[in-house]
Parts: structure tokens; C-alpha cells; sequence
């Protein structure tokens, strides 16, 4: 038998550790504030890991940089990210969606060439990034950093749960917060403007505010991915910001539904658990020669989550707006 | 209650004494405009001379298609900014004020191809028009506490002129699920919520179904007996006759004319422009050519103006295969 | 077929960056190295100064864009040990100084845990001399980069066309259009190298095209013709269905980067992560013109894209075709009730659009290199340059990305050229706070 070689009870650990693990908390954390850019605001930003990264630099130099509490330290990654929205938000913001989607997707990208820099450095370590900033936060460990603990079926180092722990409190208190705004006279308005702006404007409402006010609003969630990631990996690496990790994010989103209050979370589960399962297989498959060298070596085997994703992205864009637990109905109001 | 088939008397306007002339002084306007011009890559949209708006009474906008209704109502309303111009709104001058602040000063407007907020329900987009909420306030928001008590009172509004536009059935539908007639009930509702002095109708009738007309005109002239002054677009001369009591005409987007409606019909001016306008003969391609740099934007207007009726039309045939 | 390629790369181990996990790098691992030529003249052997070279890690990730120093050496610090790849630019030796052995460049380099890593790359001269200058700036400098801002400019200008043209006649903002670059680029590479052979493999034996490389510029033809194929299919199989279907424009831009994800990595699997040279023209001494200083292949490709660029000016303003896209991009609703059949029109400037984009790319990387992911790079540029010109106009585009080729080179007097980019992007910014419908835009398509 072909498959007899696979190490099946391997790959549904790997998978189930990275559903309920730091990664799936990061980007469902980026997600939710995609949920309100695109979900509830209408906002096209494709360029979410710039967030993401602002989040992670803000909080790290706050360290590094101005050896501030973590408390503080924290706030630095917020006012960072806000900083970001508003420069891309001033310029964009009163023109077509697209011009936002443009920008937001070039920014990020400068964010991270910014980032690497050898100009810059003696700030940033360069292409090395910010390794020296985690002294502080593990003080608060309550864990055991060399201790596992489990939940149910899987078990993570005391270091790295501290930040699972944090990374989906995070999350949880995001979609808390998301959910009360999106149920108050605030959200109703945002979600006025995603509909038809004119309308909004025509009811007395500075459409431009309320989208800046959101673009914040999303892009300082975002913020809190990159401080969580950090945290977790104990590094800030300008790399890691690559532009497709945006659109991991709009993934997760969509799987669980745009504009759906905890679609991010579920999303994000789903997306992990697909993606390590797929890659696991692959690895082993490739590995035990089941799939000669000859169609894909050992390496590429990681370059497969790009067609997943770019594939599944577009399909679901299209046929499946909703997300996979989406009724059918509320899309057929879209007559955009 | 003035007699629900016929405009208010010519006195009882305050409009008996004013001559029927284009730019007439009017005894107490709500509404001046100046000088105003609007251009589009050298063809003049727009180009009025001196309007004035009496308070309290149904203005009706008409001209032929391509006239420049649409385009003075946009400059009117604060959605584009005219070339040059000076607009007054209540005395004070509203040059260059943003329509969300037109909008809380007491101007509203409504949309040719209504806008309604299709995935909000029908009384969220009622709520949406009160003004000066609480919890539309970013931190207040947060703070249930702060809004709920203000967000029962405009929801009892909102519920009373739901009733009011025979809505309150669909009150919890989504908007998107209204037909083109409840949609321009709603929109015209909303707009009421927010306790508007003046109210801008832009083609209020367009696509809707004779059914309705009849009710949205009762509508329009409800407003008018509550003190609210309104204006609309329109370019059947038909509708305004039932409802307007002061009738101004544009054609290439000046003002032609200005009085009761039964002294509009005879007007020379009046009936040359709605005969002269031919519009419809179909273009080769060198002629479009010249025909894009000569008449952009005036035939950009008309067509969108009929995509616009399109797109109606084809919303409500939608509706009626779901 | 593509093993062919692979085992050129040497790639034994990629590490996606996104997949890179949390390890805190040891101190100190670099590259570094010495380049030095015989100096013709004296015959004194002399460092090569300011020779540009780029650190590339297995991934295709650019680690540093550099230069050699008045000692002629270079040094990259790295981010952690692996196979790196160092790429020299020959058109920044001295003149009339060339590589050794071109085939050996990128040089491939392991560094291990802590190590310097070395690369030799060897030099030989043949007529003429000079060397590169330091201190201020001087007219020359502004000359040379003018220029090669301007022969950016025209690379970027053919490239933003297509772009311009199909989100005028269909309101889409095309995000794989850097890949309809790449893809331009990789396809002339490939029959640069081996022929049709690059995809199938066992027609290796046959004679050229089929079974060996031909000359780069029948190569080039390919790839045009390939572009087109790419726009077409784009149009036919993805695009025209989609709008048919009603799809809104915001889900046909995210299909838009899906596409861009998919065709960029599949072009990573088949291509490898490390930038390479095409075949021909790559080392050639540059002819002194004045102020500046051109090579050959530049002087062709400038006079190529501007001949391009007027042949499509031309065709825009002349012919019924050219009109039709004009008109359709103008008001897409009133050509169409004039009878322009505005699907063909959409159909033919996705065409022309790809086979714009292809040629754009091949000169791109004749001009710097060939990498898998160079068109997702330019993309940040080609938006800068269309948004200045204004979005959706033809003209616009050919102006507003010459403007940004020139700012962007001449902006490496005052900025490091690694941050060039971000150049564009301020660009951007203000252009959008002052005149966001760029320079020959109208205002009434922007809000």
C-alpha cells in the first residue's frame, strides 16, 4: 500500500497543535480587523500585514529603542499602527476604494523594504530584526517555560502558552469589542458607508471620519497580530511581513465569512488546519518518495500554500462570498 | 387641508405678487443661489444666474433630459462644487459646506436610483437618518448606557413614520428586499427623520408604478402642510402640474423660466426647448469621436440618467422573479 | 523539462520567509568578498569600485542590495546561515572590464553558523580604463542616472498601458499584472536558454527553438507573443465570465490577487529562487556619450520601448481599434450604446496589455535581472506611475511613469538606493493629497 509509509497520527497532531496555536491566534487576531476594514466599513486594504508589522516595530522599539514597560510598550505598537492609518487614510480615504487597496498594498510592502534596510539599521537591526525585547513580558510568564501544557488532545511549551494564552484573549476580546461597536449607532453608520457612502453623506453622516475612525480601528487590531506574534517568537523579523501574508488573512476571512462577527476565529482554525494537513502530507509524501524528486523537490513543498491560498481565495471570492457557513440570502441583497 | 388634487392657492404661497419671470425675487427664500457655473472640460453643465427658493412651498425643477437638473442639484446640495457661485441657505452662506453638514443644517436630499442601504434592515436605515446620536460617537458607543435611552426615542420615530409610509410590515426586512416604490418611500421617510427645513427630491416618481404615485405625491404635499420646503426634479411635466406650486425651468442649464405651472405650459421658451432637444439619433464611431469632446458631459448625464432608470427597472423586475 | 532548471538553482533548502520560525540567529554570519581588475593602462591592479551586487537568500528574498567600497570590497551581514546567492551587475564594473566566468554569477555561496562566507569573482579587461568616483554630486552622476531613470521610466510606461488601459474600459485594478510582467520575463528566459525544451523536456535533442536556446531577440518575440496569449486567456477563461456573471469589482480585484499568488509562486517552483542573467547581451562595455555612458543593449531597448510606446500612440489615435479603446475607457456606457462592440474591445486590450507588460519585462531584465518575483516589484512602480498620470488614461500612463523612472533613479544621489522605492511611494501619497486624478486624469473618476 502507497500510504502505508505516512505517519498519519504525526500530521493530525501537527494539525491540531496549529488550530488551536499561536499562528491561528495571530491571524485571526489580523483578520478581525480585516473583518472590520472590508467586513463592516468596506474597506478594500490589501495591505493588512503592514499593520501587522507597525504593531510588531511600535512594541518592540518601545523597548529597544526607549526601554519602556511592556504595558507601555504595548501602546507604542497601537500608536504606531494608528500613525500608519492615518497616512494612508488622509490621501485615500476620499477617493474610489481602489486607490486605498493600491496604497495600502505598496505601503506595506515599503514598511518591510523600510524595515530590512541597512540604512536603517542602528533602529531596526536590519534583515537580524528585534530580538532583545522579550526580557520584560517574561517576567509576567505565569507558566512554566520549560513545563508542556496541553489542552486536550495537544500540549504547547510554557513559553509559547503564555502567548497562546494572550494571543487568543486577544482575539476574544477583539470580537467583543468589534461586536459591541457593530451593534451601536457607531456601526450602523460604518455600515451605511459600506453600502452606499452618498446615502450616508446625505444623512448628515462625515462618511470620511467614520472610515478613518475604522481603518484605525481595524489597523490597530492588526497591530495587536504583529505584538502577539512577537511575543510568541520572541522576534520581530522584517520577513515575516511578506505582502502574501495579507492576503492569508483575507482567507481566513472569507472562509468564515466577511462581515460575520466571528468568522476570523473560526477562519482561522479551518485555514491552519487545512494548511498544515496539506503541507504535512506533502512533506512526508515527497520525503518517503511517493512523489518522486523529479515533480517536486523537498523544498518547494512549502510553495504549496501559495497555490492553495491564491486559488482558494479567488474561488471563494466568487462563488462563495458568504464564507462556508454563509446563507445564501444575504448575499442575494448584493447587487453591487 | 388644502384640496388633496391641486396645489395650494397662489396666496396662500406668498408667491401672488411675484412676477413670472426666470430670477424673480421671491418675499421670504429659504434658498438663493448666484452667479453659479459648473463646467465639465469646457462644456457648461450648469450656468444660473440668480434663483431663489421660497420657504413653505413645493418647487418643482423641470427641463428636458440633459438640461443640468441633476447636475445644480448636486451643486445645491454640496455633493460637487460649482466653478464659481455663491449659494445662501437661511441668510448664511453655504459655499463650499460638505452635504453631511448641509444635511445636519436642515437641507436633505434623496437620490434619482434610490439609495437604500439594501443589508440594513428597514429600521436601521430609518434610524440612520436622526441626527445628533449619541452613540454614533466612536468611545461613546461603547458605553451602551450613553445611547440606549436616545436610540428608543428615534426608533419610536422611526416606527411612527414607517407606519406613516404604510412601511411598518417590512420594518425588521432587509432594505434590499423592498420593491423600487417601497424603496423611494423609504428613502424619502429616512430623510424625514432627521427634521429636515427643506427637503431635495431628485425625480422622486422615476420608476415607480402608477400605483404608488399617487401616494408618494400625497407624501410630498404632507410635507409641505407640516412647513417643510420642497424642491424636486423632474422632467414629466405631467407630475408637476399635480403637485408644485411654483414650477422653474432649465434647459443647457440655465434657468428658461419660473411661475405657476398653468403660465409655464404657455411659455415660448419653455415649449421651444422641450421640442428642440433631439437627442436619440445613433453615432458612427467619427462622429462619436467629436461627439465625446463636444457634449461629454452633458450626454454623460443623460445617459447615466437613463442607466439609472435602467437599473430600476431591472431591480424591480428582480424583485418580482424572487 | 523544469529539472533542468532546478538543478542549475542549487537549491537544496527553502525556507519561506512567512514559514521562518522564531530562531534568535547567531552573531556574525556574512558574505563578503573582494573584486579587483587589471587596469590596462598601468597594469596595476586596482579595486573595482562601486560594482553593485545583490544578496539574494534561498528563498529569492533580496538580503541586501549593495556596493563595493574604495577598497573594492563588499560585505553583507546575513541573517542566519543557509545558501545565499551574490549577484554581480556587470554593467557596473569599470569599463571595459568583465567577468571572468559569467556563467558562474550569481555565485552560490552556504555560509555556515558564525561564518564569513566568501565568493571569488574574477575579472578580466580588455581596452579602456576609468573607474568609478566618489565625493559629491556632479553633473556626470545626474546625466547617467537621468538616464537610466528615463530608460526605466519607458520600461514602466509600457508596462502601465495595459494596466491603465483595462481598468479604464473595465473599472478593474489588475494586481497580477506584475505577473503578466514576470511571466514576459521568464518566457524569454526560457527560450533564451533551451527552447521548448524548457517545458518539454524530452525534445532536448532537437535543434533550436524546439530542443535548444536562440538568440534573445527571437526569444523576445515568444514572449510577446506569449504575453498576448496570457492577456487573452486571462480575459477569455477568467475576467469575461466573471463580468458576465455580474461579479463585482471589489471580488474580480481579489481574484485579481489570488491569480497574482498563484502564477507568482508556480513561476518560484519552476524558475527557483535566484535571479539569473538572459543568455545574450548580458556583459557589455558601455560607449561614451557625453555626460553618460550607455551600453549597446540599453541604447536598443530605450529605442525599442519608445518606438513600442509612439507604435501604440499611434494606434490609439488612428485607428478605428485605437479609438474604440479610448472611447471605451471613457465613458464605457456611452460607447456602448453607440454600437462599439465594448467585450471585444475589453478582450483586445487585455491583449495588448500582456503582450506590453511581456516585452516590458524581458527589457526589465535585460536591463537589471531575471527573478521570479521582479514583477510583483515593479507593480509598486507601475501603479506610482500610472496613478500619476492619471488612472485609466493611455497617455497619462506613458507620462506619469517616465516621471517616476527619472525621480526615482535621480533620487539614489540623496537616498540609499535600497530605499528607492519608498520614493515612489511618497510620490504616490502626494499625488493623491494634491491632484488625486493625476496629471491627465479627470477629477469626475476618482471620487
Amino acid at each position: 500500500m502507497l500510504f502505508a509509509a505516512i505517519d498519519w497520527g504525526f500530521i493530525f497532531d501537527q494539525t491540531l497543535t496549529q488550530v488551536f496555536g499561536l499562528n491561528a491566534a495571530v491571524y485571526a487576531i489580523a483578520a478581525i480587523g480585516l473583518n472590520v476594514h472590508f467586513g463592516y466599513a468596506g474597506l478594500l486594504n490589501f495591505g493588512q500585514v503592514g499593520f501587522v508589522a507597525m504593531g510588531a516595530y511600535g512594541m518592540g522599539l518601545s523597548i529597544t529603542l526607549w526601554e519602556l514597560h511592556p504595558l507601555l510598550a504595548v501602546l507604542g505598537g497601537m500608536v504606531f499602527a494608528t500613525i500608519f492609518a492615518l497616512l494612508l487614510g488622509v490621501p485615500t480615504l476620499r477617493l474610489r476604494a481602489d486607490y486605498l487597496a493600491i496604497v495600502t498594498i505598496a505601503a506595506a510592502e515599503i514598511v518591510r523594504l523600510m524595515a530590512r534596510s541597512t540604512a536603517l539599521r542602528s533602529v531596526t537591526r536590519g534583515a537580524e530584526g528585534l530580538n532583545e525585547f522579550i526580557g520584560p513580558f517574561r517576567e509576567y510568564n505565569p507558566f512554566n517555560p520549560s513545563r508542556a501544557y496541553g489542552i486536550g488532545l495537544v500540549d504547547y511549551r510554557g513559553s509559547e502558552f503564555f502567548a497562546i494564552v494572550i494571543g487568543w484573549g486577544v482575539a476574544i476580546l477583539a470580537v467583543l469589542l468589534v461586536w459591541t461597536l457593530m451593534r451601536s449607532p457607531w456601526g450602523r453608520v460604518v455600515k451605511a458607508i459600506r453600502e452606499d457612502e452618498d446615502a450616508a453623506l446625505a444623512l448628515g453622516k462625515n462618511a470620511y471620519w467614520y472610515k478613518m475612525q475604522a481603518l484605525i480601528l481595524g489597523g490597530v487590531i492588526g497591530g495587536f497580530a504583529g505584538m502577539v506574534d512577537a511575543i510568541g517568537k520572541a522576534t520581530v523579523q522584517p520577513d515575516f511581513f511578506v505582502a502574501p501574508l495579507t492576503f492569508f488573512f483575507w482567507l481566513v476571512l472569507i472562509l468564515g465569512g466577511v462581515g460575520k462577527v466571528w468568522a476570523p476565529i473560526i477562519g482561522s482554525m479551518i485555514y491552519w488546519g487545512l494548511i498544515t494537513f496539506v503541507q504535512n502530507l506533502g512533506r512526508q509524501l515527497v520525503d518517503q518518495g511517493i512523489v518522486p524528486t523529479s515533480v517536486m523537490d523537498p523544498s518547494q513543498v512549502d510553495q504549496i500554500r501559495f497555490w492553495i491560498v491564491g486559488a482558494t481565495l479567488a474561488l471563494l471570492m466568487v462563488f462563495r462570498p458568504q464564507g462556508i457557513f454563509g446563507s445564501k440570502e444575504e448575499m442575494a441583497l448584493d447587487a453591487r | 387641508m388644502p384640496d388633496d388634487a391641486a396645489p395650494m392657492t397662489i396666496d396662500a404661497t406668498g408667491l401672488g405678487a411675484v412676477a413670472h419671470e426666470p430670477g424673480v425675487s421671491k418675499p421670504d427664500p429659504i434658498l438663493v443661489v448666484d452667479n453659479m457655473r459648473r463646467a465639465f472640460g469646457g462644456i457648461v453643465a450648469v450656468d444660473v444666474d440668480h434663483l431663489e427658493i421660497q420657504r413653505g412651498v413645493i418647487t418643482g425643477l423641470i427641463g428636458p433630459n440633459g438640461a443640468g437638473k441633476t447636475t445644480f442639484f448636486n451643486l445645491l446640495t454640496g455633493f460637487d462644487a460649482p466653478d464659481t457661485g455663491h449659494t445662501t441657505f437661511n441668510g448664511a452662506s453655504i459655499d463650499g459646506v460638505s452635504p453631511h453638514v448641509l444635511a445636519r443644517k436642515g437641507m436633505v436630499r434623496t437620490f434619482q436610483l434610490t439609495k437604500s442601504l439594501t443589508k440594513l434592515s428597514v429600521i436601521d436605515n430609518m434610524k440612520l437618518g436622526a441626527q445628533r446620536q449619541r452613540g454614533e460617537n466612536f468611545f461613546r458607543a461603547l458605553a451602551v448606557p450613553m445611547w440606549r435611552s436616545q436610540d428608543r426615542e428615534i426608533e419610536e420615530r422611526a416606527d411612527a413614520l414607517l407606519k406613516r409610509f404604510k412601511l411598518d410590515h417590512m420594518r425588521d426586512e432587509y432594505a434590499g428586499t423592498l420593491s423600487g416604490g417601497q424603496r423611494k418611500l423609504l428613502e424619502m421617510a429616512r430623510a424625514l427623520m432627521s427634521q429636515p427645513e427643506i427637503i431635495m427630491l431628485d425625480e422622486p416618481m422615476a420608476g415607480v408604478n402608477p400605483a404608488l404615485t399617487q401616494s408618494l405625491l400625497g407624501h410630498v404635499k404632507d410635507l409641505r402642510d407640516e412647513g417643510i420646503s420642497v424642491v424636486f426634479v423632474e422632467h414629466d411635466m405631467d407630475v408637476v402640474r399635480d403637485i408644485s406650486d411654483w414650477v422653474v425651468v432649465m434647459a443647457e442649464g440655465a434657468i428658461i423660466a419660473e411661475g405657476p405651472h398653468s403660465t409655464i405650459t404657455s411659455n415660448q421658451n419653455v415649449i421651444d426647448a422641450y421640442l428642440g432637444t433631439h437627442h436619440d439619433a445613433p453615432l458612427d464611431l467619427s462622429e462619436e469621436d467629436q461627439r465625446i469632446a463636444e457634449d461629454e458631459a452633458i450626454v454623460a448625464e443623460e445617459i447615466d440618467e437613463d442607466i439609472d432608470i435602467v437599473h430600476e427597472i431591472d431591480e424591480q423586475k428582480r424583485h418580482h422573479h424572487e | 523539462m523544469r529539472r533542468r532548471m532546478m538543478a542549475m538553482t542549487l537549491v537544496t533548502f527553502v525556507s519561506l520567509a512567512v514559514m521562518l520560525p522564531g530562531v534568535a540567529s547567531a552573531e556574525g554570519e556574512s558574505v563578503t568578498s573582494t573584486i579587483r581588475y587589471d587596469d590596462p593602462e598601468s597594469g596595476e591592479e586596482l579595486p573595482a569600485v562601486g560594482v553593485a551586487i545583490t544578496v539574494t537568500d534561498a528563498n529569492g528574498e533580496i538580503v541586501a542590495e549593495t556596493a563595493t567600497d574604495d577598497e573594492g570590497t563588499f560585505l553583507v551581514e546575513l541573517p542566519g546561515p543557509g545558501e545565499y546567492s551574490v549577484l554581480l551587475d556587470p554593467d557596473t564594473l569599470p569599463e571595459g572590464v568583465v567577468l571572468r566566468s559569467p556563467d558562474r554569477n550569481p555565485a552560490v555561496v552556504t555560509v555556515q553558523e558564525g561564518q564569513a562566507g566568501r565568493t571569488i569573482f574574477a575579472t578580466t579587461s580588455g581596452e579602456g580604463g576609468g573607474g568609478g568616483g566618489g565625493g559629491g554630486i556632479t553633473a556626470r552622476q545626474v546625466a547617467q542616472l537621468t538616464w537610466e531613470g528615463l530608460k526605466l521610466g519607458l520600461f514602466i510606461a509600457m508596462m502601465a498601458i495595459g494596466l491603465s488601459l483595462i481598468f479604464g474600459t473595465t473599472g478593474l485594478v489588475n494586481f497580477a499584472h506584475g505577473e503578466m510582467i514576470g511571466w514576459g520575463m521568464l518566457v524569454a528566459y526560457l527560450f533564451n536558454f533551451y527552447g521548448v525544451a524548457g517545458f518539454v523536456g524530452f525534445m532536448h535533442d532537437l535543434p533550436a527553438p524546439l530542443g535548444a536556446g536562440i538568440n534573445l531577440i527571437l526569444a523576445t518575440m515568444i514572449a510577446i507573443a506569449g504575453g498576448a496569449a496570457l492577456g487573452w486567456s486571462l480575459d477569455r477563461f477568467i475576467f469575461a465570465p466573471l463580468r458576465r456573471r455580474g461579479v463585482t469589482l471589489i471580488s474580480q480585484m481579489v481574484v485579481t490577487i489570488g491569480l497574482s499568488l498563484v502564477l507568482r509562486y508556480l513561476f518560484l517552483f519552476a524558475f527557483g529562487g535566484v535571479p539569473r542573467f538572459f543568455r545574450d547581451y548580458t556583459a557589455q562595455s558601455a560607449v561614451s556619450l557625453g555626460l553618460v555612458e550607455i551600453t549597446p543593449k540599453d541604447m536598443f531597448a530605450a529605442a525599442l520601448s519608445i518606438t513600442v510606446l509612439v507604435g501604440v500612440g499611434l494606434f490609439l489615435l488612428l485607428t478605428r481599434m485605437g479609438k474604440a479603446m479610448r472611447a471605451v475607457a471613457d465613458n464605457r456606457d456611452l460607447a456602448e450604446s453607440s454600437g462599439i462592440d465594448v467585450q471585444r474591445v475589453i478582450r483586445f486590450v487585455w491583449t495588448i496589455g500582456g503582450a506590453l507588460a511581456a516585452l516590458g519585462g524581458v527589457l526589465l531584465g535585460l536591463s537589471e535581472q531575471v527573478s521570479w518575483n521582479i514583477g510583483f516589484r515593479t507593480l509598486l512602480l507601475v501603479f506610482a506611475g500610472v496613478i500619476l498620470g492619471g488612472l485609466g488614461t493611455a497617455f497619462g500612463a506613458l507620462v506619469g511613469s517616465v516621471i517616476v523612472g527619472v525621480g526615482i533613479q535621480v533620487s539614489t544621489l540623496f537616498i540609499p538606493p535600497e530605499l528607492k522605492n519608498v520614493g515612489a511611494l511618497v510620490v504616490l501619497i502626494l499625488v493623491l493629497i494634491v491632484r488625486p486624478q493625476g496629471i491627465l486624469g479627470r477629477k469626475e473618476r476618482v471620487g
